[in-house]
């Protein structure tokens, strides 16, 4: 049963990843990858929620955490436009990016973290 | 490219990066649940090996499909964007390096937090020129 939320989820979050990114990428372009940015930020924060909850190895953990947040953010495109961003030589933005992308995603996940907690109690 | 699909290739390109993406994501549960068993129980060795292994495969498709077009956008999209997207995922990193401090792991933590940063670099720089060097040398003997 488990593979069935996941793959439910993992399709409903790479569509939405894909669709947003086409459409930020278009509707503000820049150097940095404000696409890729804004869904691993938006993603670490709600699966911070989602574990915060207590709801990991849930039916619910594996439909919107594993399934839906784990397709919704991505590690590999990430990484692939560092390497991108090196090759152009854009060193300041490279640098913002990932100061971003880490000091953001580990605070929003922190903070959606203990939102969840409290949010059961 | 994806920016100017006509409304059909459009409908495509979103469904196979769907399929595409239920299949990465259920490939990243069950290979990281397996080696997360056999590295002890925890979680974060299974995050830490297929996001690495899918920045390798995301850099050689990149490089690859830039230098030729041999497949159709929405077959590359649904390869790249979906399988090898969801496959990987930064938002389960976050949160299993929030935990680990929160347990107060320190070293565990600035080891997994280090080799995602470093490692997935690496590992999307060396997909990278593996695949220009294929290309390059395919072109070569093409002319």
């Amino acid at each position: 049963m488990a593979g069935l939320w996941i793959a439910i989820g993992g399709f409903c979050g790479a569509v939405s990843r894909y669709v947003l990114s086409t459409w930020a990428t278009r509707r503000f372009p820049s150097s940095i990858p404000l696409g890729t940015l804004f869904v691993n930020l938006s993603g670490s924060f709600l699966l911070g929620v989602i574990t915060g909850m207590g709801l990991s190895g849930t039916w619910a953990g594996m439909l919107f955490g594993t399934g839906f947040l784990g397709a919704y953010t991505t590690f590999s495109t990430f990484k692939v436009e560092n390497v991108k961003l090196i090759l152009a030589g854009r060193r300041k933005s490279l640098l913002v990016y990932l100061g971003l992308s880490y000091g953001a995603g580990l605070g929003l996940a922190w903070t959606g973290f203990i939102l969840g907690a409290l949010l059961v109690n | 490219m994806g920016a100017n699909l006509g409304r059909r290739e459009w409908t495509l390109t979103c469904a196979a990066v769907g399929v595409a993406g239920a299949a990465g994501a259920l490939a990243r549960y069950y290979l990281g649940y397996g080696i997360a068993m056999a590295a002890g129980g925890h979680s974060y060795p299974g995050t830490l090996a297929v996001n690495l292994i899918g920045c390798f495969m995301l850099g050689w498709l990149t490089a690859w499909g830039m230098n030729r077009s041999l497949l159709p956008f929405w077959l590359m999209t649904a390869a790249g964007t979906g399988l090898i997207g969801s496959f990987t995922t930064f938002s389960t990193f976050s949160v299993e390096s929030i935990q680990l401090l929160a347990d107060r792991q320190w070293g565990t933590a600035a080891i997994y937090f280090l080799s995602s940063l470093w490692g997935g670099l690496a590992a999307a720089w060396a997909g990278y020129r593996l695949g220009n060097l294929r290309s390059n040398r395919r072109d070569r003997e093409d002319s």
